[in-house]
């Protein structure tokens, strides 16, 4: 599989400030990738290295197999971008926002416009000064998801989007990855639209890479929690490596497990006799604020 | 008015070094005209004629104003003539400042969520911007006393100052609140300021004449605060009409507030189109320079027919006083005198559309700044493309306004030869150039520094005003651009210069390009 994203030892420093220490990024064609990182992790920066905007000072970057810097021009006919804060010129309407960066980037399709200005519930003709963040937001991405390119880099896209569009955002994206030939580079802070969307993730920290993999992998690295209803009292449970925060209560327990300890405790639970069992699988925001910890420590 | 004061600390410190700064500077400019006229005329007599001279000429009327005295003090009170159009400047960029661009950056909504009155953010501006004019009277004040000037006149002088900038703080309070958007109060106010001075220009004008339109002189502020005349009658009355101005203008701008929503303007927001017509780099920069362009085309248009209409007076001063036409007959005759005058406004002009020029290439920080050109750059447009196109306005901009400028001043002055006035006013456009490319320069090269693009002009402006009245040295003079055009009409006319300043024009811009090729954006 070739891949749309590679960056290797990604460096940038501001004067003093290092942005990024050598970050990794590999996304590969047709997946649906989530970026994730605290506020200030380097993810903007990051996303304007890709674009050609800023200048990294070390490790290699190439986008759709060119160099983003010396060929930002030509690749930008492949991709389109929604910042994420976007400003609008304030006399244009959006409407002539998203024709005017659909054309920019090399044409449109008006009816795929039209279908999202109706799915989002945009009214295209109002000027930009007049709209909320939330529909800044929409111009933004009616205007990359309306262009027909390979690759749409999103930066935190649903920020001032209410849920009820988020849901739409989600669908829309969805409905992309099932044609199979777009990459989606999506930055959130948003855990269960990376969920819900994502093939794979990439979580950095202060500008590295501290964990990439499918949610699969990485759920390998958390707890599932269990609560059980027992018909007798679980010995030799409590003291089971990988498991944690034991709590017992008559016949109730509740404790964490870890994935690879997962069936020996299952096992025992069996041997007792179980009358009631819940089991909830990791979340991501567990997974996010466990990788912070652990980059903490 | 719950706030207001503490609303105010918070201009003094937003502005600790911008306020402080034009206070000062402009108070004591006067002072030092004091020194230099005593230099340059030590006897009664020389002032006099110098005064007999200045009183009727057209040009220095236009520039600073009625001479009605002969006294070391009159002297440099119309000396100082320019300097309120400054202060007004001043003023009105402060209270727009501190009310609409706050307004619509969105912190006056964090402000007026908190315990604060509605008009508190209204009032600390103008609270603010009209102490600052009479501290800046009081600095003049105290530099002229210092300088052993009578002490009624010197009183007077500074409230000129004062009363300008409590006038003009009340015309940009009223601006504010007509648009949502700052850059638009801006281009209002400082309209409303070119209006009141083609105002008093056209009435003291014609006050040398038959007279028939001095009236114009009393609708302006700008003639008002003339008409105290310091160190001459001090005429008193002229400070109450600003004083009840500045009431009244704080008081519509006050009512304008209560009429309108947060954020709006008083003009209701329309609908547009739902689709462009557009799609390419150079509409979008027709779309962001057309405002521009055609206010101030209209504004030069609007100063070329003044600059014209008071050349049929220069004409006529010259055949109507005999003992002038001497001097004038031995200075070249009147047409010389006519000539020299277009030669000057020329070199007003070409800085005024240095100004624009400038004002125009920070559009392109402008769109940097607001995130606009990171939408633009992550599409297929390359940076030199999307500057360039730009670029292409700021250029060419000038070329438009001098134009239009030059034709109206021939429309107006029909005895004149068209081709010899559009001539002087076009070859400023090589000196209009370097200033832009300077703000190129700083714009690829020290972006985030891209406002010191306006020291060039404000450092010609300074040549323009002082150079010759304190006899500074030549190569002070030649720092300026505008020193190397040739004088037209009248004097030779020399290509050399004006390759020479667009080649060095070239060669900033290409730097300036280079830079913003090699930088991060936004930066």
């Amino acid at each position: 599989m070739t891949e749309a994203i590679d960056a290797t030892g990604l460096v940038k420093r501001f004067g003093q400030v290092t942005a990024l220490d050598g970050l990794d990024l590999h996304v590969a064609t047709g997946e649906v990738h989530g970026f994730l990182g605290p506020n200030g992790a380097g993810k903007t920066t990051t996303i304007r290295i890709l674009l050609g905007l800023m200048r990294h000072n070390g490790g290699s970057v190439s986008l759709l197999g060119g160099n983003p810097w010396t060929e930002a021009t030509a690749l930008h006919r492949r991709l389109a971008y929604v910042p994420g804060d976007v400003t609008l010129w304030p006399t244009l309407t959006g409407g002539e926002v998203i024709d005017l960066l659909g054309r920019l980037r090399g044409g449109l399709d008006a009816k795929r416009k039209a279908d999202l200005l109706e799915r989002f519930q945009l009214d295209p003709r109002k000027k930009g000064r007049t709209y909320s963040k939330g529909n800044r937001q929409k111009v933004a991405l009616i205007a990359a998801l309306s262009s027909d390119v390979e690759l749409l880099i999103l930066d935190e896209p649903t920020s001032g989007l209410d849920p009820l569009m988020e849901e739409v955002f989600r669908e829309v994206i969805l409905e992309e990855k099932r044609r199979g030939d777009r990459t989606v580079l999506l930055s959130s802070h948003i855990l269960a639209e990376v969920e819900a969307l994502c093939d794979r993730l990439t979580i950095i920290r202060d500008g590295r890479t501290v964990e990439t993999g499918t949610l699969t992998d990485l759920r390998h690295l958390t707890r599932t929690s269990i609560q059980a209803e027992l018909a007798g009292p679980p010995d030799g449970l409590a003291t089971l490596t990988g498991v944690h925060d034991f709590q017992l209560d008559h016949d109730r327990v509740r404790f964490d497990v870890d994935t690879e300890a997962l069936e020996p405790a299952l096992q025992k639970l069996v041997q007792v006799g179980v009358r009631s069992l819940v089991s909830q699988p990791p979340s991501l925001e567990e997974l996010f604020l466990r990788q912070y910890q652990k980059a903490d420590r | 008015m719950t706030g207001t004061g503490k609303l105010v600390r918070l201009i003094l410190r937003r502005d600790r070094i911008v306020l402080p700064l034009w206070v000062v500077l402009l108070g004591l400019i006067p002072a030092g005209y004091v020194a230099s006229f005593e230099g340059l005329f030590p006897t009664e007599a020389e002032r006099v004629n110098y005064a007999q001279v200045s009183a009727s000429n057209a040009g220095f009327v236009t520039l600073y104003g009625p001479l009605h005295g002969s006294s070391l003090g009159e002297l440099v009170a119309w000396r100082a003539g320019f300097l309120p159009v400054l202060v007004a400047l001043c003023a009105l960029l402060t209270v727009i400042r501190h009310t609409r661009a706050d307004e619509e950056a969105g912190r006056t909504e964090l402000i007026g969520a908190a315990a604060v009155s509605r008009h508190a953010q209204l009032a600390a501006a103008l609270i603010t911007t009209c102490v600052a004019g009479v501290l800046l009277g009081a600095v003049l004040t105290a530099a002229m006393l210092g300088q052993g000037m009578p002490a009624m006149g010197s009183v007077a002088f500074g409230a000129e100052m004062a009363l300008t900038g409590c006038a003009f703080a009340g015309v940009g309070a009223i601006t504010a609140q007509l648009t949502s958007s700052a850059r638009s109060a801006r281009s209002i106010a400082v309209v409303a300021l070119g209006v009141a001075f083609v105002l008093r220009v056209g009435g003291d004008v014609s006050a040398l004449g038959n007279g028939s339109l001095s009236w114009l002189s009393w609708v302006s502020p700008l003639g008002w605060v003339q008409h105290l005349f310091p160190y001459g009658v001090n005429d008193w009355w002229p400070a109450v009409l600003t004083i009840l101005f500045t009431i009244a203008a704080a008081g519509t701008a006050a009512v304008l507030l209560t009429r309108r929503d947060f954020g709006a303007g008083l003009l209701p927001a329309r609908l547009g189109p739902a689709s462009a017509s557009f799609g390419s780099p150079f509409a979008l920069a027709w779309h962001l320079h057309r405002g521009l362009l055609l206010g101030w085309t209209a504004g030069f248009a609007l100063l070329g027919l003044i600059f014209g209409g008071v050349g049929g007076s220069v004409l006529d001063i010259a055949s109507d006083n005999e003992g002038l036409s001497d001097i004038f007959a031995r200075l070249g005759g009147s047409t010389a005198l006519v000539d020299s005058y277009f030669a000057g406004t020329a070199g007003i002009v070409g800085l005024i559309a240095a100004c624009y020029a400038v004002q125009a290439t920070l559009r392109l920080r402008d769109e940097e700044q607001t995130g606009h050109a990171e939408a633009v750059l992550s599409t297929a447009v390359s940076r030199y493309t999307w500057a360039g196109t730009n670029l292409f306005f700021v250029l060419l901009g000038p070329a438009v306004v001098l134009t239009a400028e030059g034709l109206a001043t021939g429309l107006a002055y029909p005895q004149g030869d068209l081709g010899a006035i559009l001539a002087g006013t076009l070859v400023q456009l090589p000196a209009v150039w370097v200033l832009a490319a300077l703000a190129v320069l700083a714009f690829g090269l020290i972006p985030r520094l891209s406002a010191v693009a306006w020291a060039p002009p404000a450092l010609c402006l300074l040549i323009l005003l002082v150079g010759q009245t304190l006899q500074l040295d030549q190569w002070f003079l030649d720092i300026s651009p505008f020193t190397h055009v040739p004088h037209l009409p009248g004097g030779d006319a020399t290509a050399t210069p004006l390759i020479a300043l667009t080649l060095l024009a070239a060669l900033l811009t290409a730097t300036g390009m280079a830079g913003l090729r090699r930088r991060n954006i936004p930066a």
